[in-house]
């Protein structure tokens, strides 16, 4: 966290133009403001102390304003940063629920047919560009076949109120009389987009789980279950899933920092209005400050990320636990 | 222990989610999307005010929509018809004409605002006088600018109006002016709430009235962001008819391809300016429709600077264009060459104009004795964005660039301007030659001539071409003292004969609008000039 802070206020200075202009986005500040803003970044001191003083700004909530629509940059990132967080939450669980048992089944049937297809057809998967298969599934199901829907997150015709941003949320808790239909329609949005973006990462689970399994399927205790005469399915289902999956979600997190980039690019080609969008925006009208700050959050939500799911690995493995307690 | 209570957990999710679905099913009978709209258009409007602005984008989001004119067109022959006004008279002389309006006609109830009266005289003369009175205090709000009044020299015309009671009004003219009526009845000649102006002054908040706008038309403004959509709902009480639709929503997608996606996929119900026809035609539960617009695209010359203050040079310029080429290059055939600035649907047309001939040899001649046997460097403007009258003002201004070479002028094409400095260099005269186009607001002739070519526009900056010619104007003056149609055509007939040796600019094409939508949307939406219209549509 420290090194990327360092990075960001770096860039201030990087970028072209006034360094002060760069890191508050005021361009079309007068010279008092000018002034008050060098006070307040503490400018004129030493490199310490400005670093000093705009960590301080931050911890505030303060990433000054965009240059391109002079809105502050952290009300911009709360409006766009859910409608990417729901994008990547919903895509990571279409992978796992997709690429975790496909990976088991490989395992279970390991070197025979069924591992040979799912393996190839997994590297297939992985290796298709994101941008080209978002392209593609627009062309199948939303030209040719018409079934769902190219862009945005809901049909304009239900007005659900943004409270969240959180779409599902916001449905769920808006009066409108019709929320069954934007449920079911808000449904239909976001399936492709978030097919797209789970197929790489599903393709890393299915091979995740796949040596987890195999691993789990060579232990001590599975020969001990065997030796007790239970059943092979029995022995999966009640022994062997549960601790593979262990494993699979300490990876989890790694995978969530890849899923995100890839949501980025959907974001764009599914006109989704999320922080991809916004930050892929800004990159082109060169907006500064609205690119560090957006680097700040999205690299902070993926941290944050990586420690829930270092938490819920904790919670569920009693091994990567017990040494502190001391059993 | 734990997996027990897991399981309890489990179904007390599952039970949870069971009772959501059933709760919200049970609400409604029929789906909202069978009382909707959605429209994908082109662009963001500038502002909700017709009057103020001249861009087709604007109209269409904006004039049939939110508001009514005193009168409007109606039919085939585009007569004119009874709307706000219910009847009128006009006196022999041309001089004045006596509308009496409609009773019971209600205002837009919403959010910001609850009219407390029916439309009235005073709404008529507030509306009116704020474009004409420069005193009016509501005349500066939003700048002030009234291109299309302007353009048709509406505050010459007018020498007041009166209220003779509540609900008849009287407009004085100094001159006749057989225009007034079309120029009454085009889009941009909408009726603002007198009521809701007071309000806002009170408030001091004047500027809202142009962008939270009240009418009287068949729908209201609910909600607009820019650049994404906006939302209107239906006016309960418009007092015309029942419209049968609950929502109408402008959903804004400046890309082609986008637009036409979004055709495809369902989320749109109509979209503007389609491409790829023969897709749309191909598909059963599509239409493509089209009508020949009241435009024309054209090529103009700045008169005022050199080398296009030679009329030779001008003359050479017209008959080294390769006009066919254009239309099937640019539009793909969608347009009719124009061979006048009157499209040929106008009554005015006369089918005896012969096509502008294409001779290199001639133009070279007319050059060398314009004294530039060499040819020159000239600019050529167009601007890169997509119109009504002209698709890709780019590849037309290169296919110009190539035709020109022939006769040794090389062409250097400026497209790098965005809409409002190109349309305000333009007016400042800082350009050489232009790629524009004109939509016409109404079927009335003059609306070809006056505002395009006049000495009056010249002085406006709204002809682009700085021409200005005694005779043509006085020809165009004339032609509005009488409502005589065979002699108005005569006269339209010599001023077109001016133009074509003058040359100030050289007609291109007439286009065609086209418009797409998904079968089981009825109603009429467009016309051969002016903005969309959805209060006759249905959805079914």
């Amino acid at each position: 966290m420290f090194l990327l802070s360092l990075l960001s206020f770096s860039l201030s200075f990087l970028f072209p133009g006034e360094q002060l202009i760069n890191i508050s986005g005021q361009i079309n500040a007068t010279t008092q403001q000018l002034a008050l803003l060098a006070e307040q970044y503490q400018s004129h001191d030493n490199i310490f102390q400005q670093y000093l003083a705009y960590i301080d700004k931050l911890f505030h909530g303060d990433l000054g304003l965009s240059m391109a629509s002079q809105q502050p940059i952290s009300t911009e990132i709360i409006s766009f940063l859910p409608a990417t967080i729901e994008l990547s939450l919903v895509a990571l669980l279409l992978a796992m629920t997709v690429g975790i048992p496909i990976g088991f089944i490989a395992a279970i049937y390991h070197r025979k047919m069924a591992d040979n297809v799912i393996l190839s057809v997994s590297m297939i998967g992985y290796s298709i560009p994101v941008f080209w298969l978002g392209l593609l599934a627009i062309l199948i199901f939303s030209i040719q076949l018409g079934w769902l829907p190219s862009a945005g997150q809901i049909s304009l015709l239900y007005e659900i109120e943004h409270v969240t941003g959180i779409q599902f949320f916001d449905i769920l808790i808006s009066s409108s009389p019709y929320k069954w239909q934007a449920f079911q329609n808000a449904s239909s949005h976001i399936f492709l987009p978030a097919c797209v973006i789970a197929l790489a990462p599903a393709t890393i689970f299915v091979r995740l789980a796949r040596t987890a399994m195999m691993d789990v399927l060579d232990s001590q205790y599975i020969r001990a279950a065997k030796a007790k005469g239970l059943s092979f399915w029995q022995m999966i289902y009640h022994h062997a899933i549960r601790n593979a999956m262990v494993h699979v979600i300490r990876d989890v997190g790694l995978q969530f920092a890849n899923l995100v980039t890839l949501a980025m690019v959907t974001e764009v080609i599914f006109s989704w209005p999320g922080i991809g969008r916004w930050l892929i925006e800004s990159i082109s009208q060169r907006d500064y400050t609205a690119i560090h700050g957006g680097l700040l959050a999205l690299s902070s939500f993926i941290f944050v990320v990586h420690i829930i799911t270092d938490f819920i690995y904790a919670a569920l493995n009693p091994l990567a636990r017990e040494n502190k307690h001391g059993s | 222990m734990m997996y027990f209570q897991r399981k309890q957990l489990n179904s007390i999710f599952i039970l949870s989610c069971l009772w959501f679905v059933a709760a919200c099913d049970g609400n409604n009978k029929h789906s909202l999307s069978e009382n909707s709209i959605i429209y994908c258009s082109e662009g963001s409007p500038e502002s909700f005010n017709p009057q103020t602005v001249s861009s087709g984008t604007t109209i269409d989001a904006t004039s049939n929509q939110l508001y009514n004119r005193l009168i409007s067109y109606k039919g085939e022959r585009n007569s004119i018809a009874p709307s706000l006004a219910k009847s009128w008279h006009v006196t022999r002389d041309g001089k004045m004409i006596t509308f009496y309006l409609r009773k019971n006609v209600s205002f837009h109830k919403t959010s910001f605002f609850t009219p407390t009266r029916f439309f009235n005289a005073d709404d008529v003369l507030f509306s009116f006088n704020r474009i004409l009175s420069v005193n009016h205090p509501y005349h500066h709000v939003s700048g002030g600018k009234y291109p299309f009044f302007q353009s048709v020299n509406f505050s010459t015309v007018v020498d007041s109006i009166e209220k003779i009671n509540d609900y008849t009004v009287r407009f004085k003219f100094k001159y006749a002016d057989s225009s007034i009526l079309a120029n009454l009845a085009s889009d941009f000649a909408v009726i603002l709430s007198k009521e809701y102006a007071d309000k806002l002054a009170e408030k001091n908040q004047q500027q809202k009235i142009d962008t939270a706008p009240i009418g009287t038309g068949p729908f209201k403004l609910k909600e607009y962001r820019a650049g994404a959509y906006i939302r209107f709902a239906t006016h309960e009480n418009y007092w015309q008819k029942n419209i049968s639709i609950e929502q109408l929503i402008f959903d804004i997608t400046p890309s082609n391809t986008g637009r036409l996606t979004k055709l495809l996929a369902g989320e749109c119900d109509v979209i503007a300016f389609p491409i790829a026809h023969q897709k749309i035609k191909s598909k059963p539960a599509l239409e493509l429709e089209e009508v020949t617009s009241f435009n024309v695209a054209y090529l103009g010359f700045n008169t005022e600077k050199p080398p296009f203050n030679n009329i030779k040079v001008r003359q050479a310029i017209a008959l080294s264009v390769n006009k066919n080429e254009i239309i099937n290059t640019v539009y793909r055939g969608k347009a009719d060459i124009a061979h006048s600035l009157l499209p040929t649907t106008s009554w005015a047309y006369n089918k005896g104009i012969l096509p502008q001939p294409f001779d290199i040899e001639k133009a070279k001649v007319l050059l060398a004795d314009a004294g530039f046997p060499e040819g020159f460097t000239m600019n050529l403007w167009a601007l890169p964005v997509q119109r009504a009258y002209n698709p890709d003002a780019v590849t037309m201004a290169k296919l110009i660039q190539a035709n020109l070479k022939k006769i040794g002028i090389k062409v250097v094409i400026e497209n790098s301007l965005d809409m409002g400095t190109f349309l305000d260099l333009l007016s400042r005269g800082e350009h050489q030659s232009v790629l524009l186009g004109w939509s016409a607001d109404h079927p009335d002739p003059d609306n070809f001539f006056t505002p395009l070519l006049s000495c009056s526009a010249a002085l406006s900056g709204n002809n682009r071409t700085f021409w200005c010619n005694e005779e043509f104007d006085n020809l165009t003056h004339q032609a509005l003292q009488t409502t005589n149609i065979l002699q108005r055509k005569r006269i339209y007939t010599k001023a077109l004969a001016i133009i074509a040796t003058e040359t100030p600019l050289i007609p291109i094409a007439h286009s065609k609008r086209f418009q797409a939508r998904h079968s089981n949307v009825s109603g009429k939406l467009l016309s051969p000039f002016g903005g969309i219209d959805f209060s006759e549509v249905s959805k079914n």
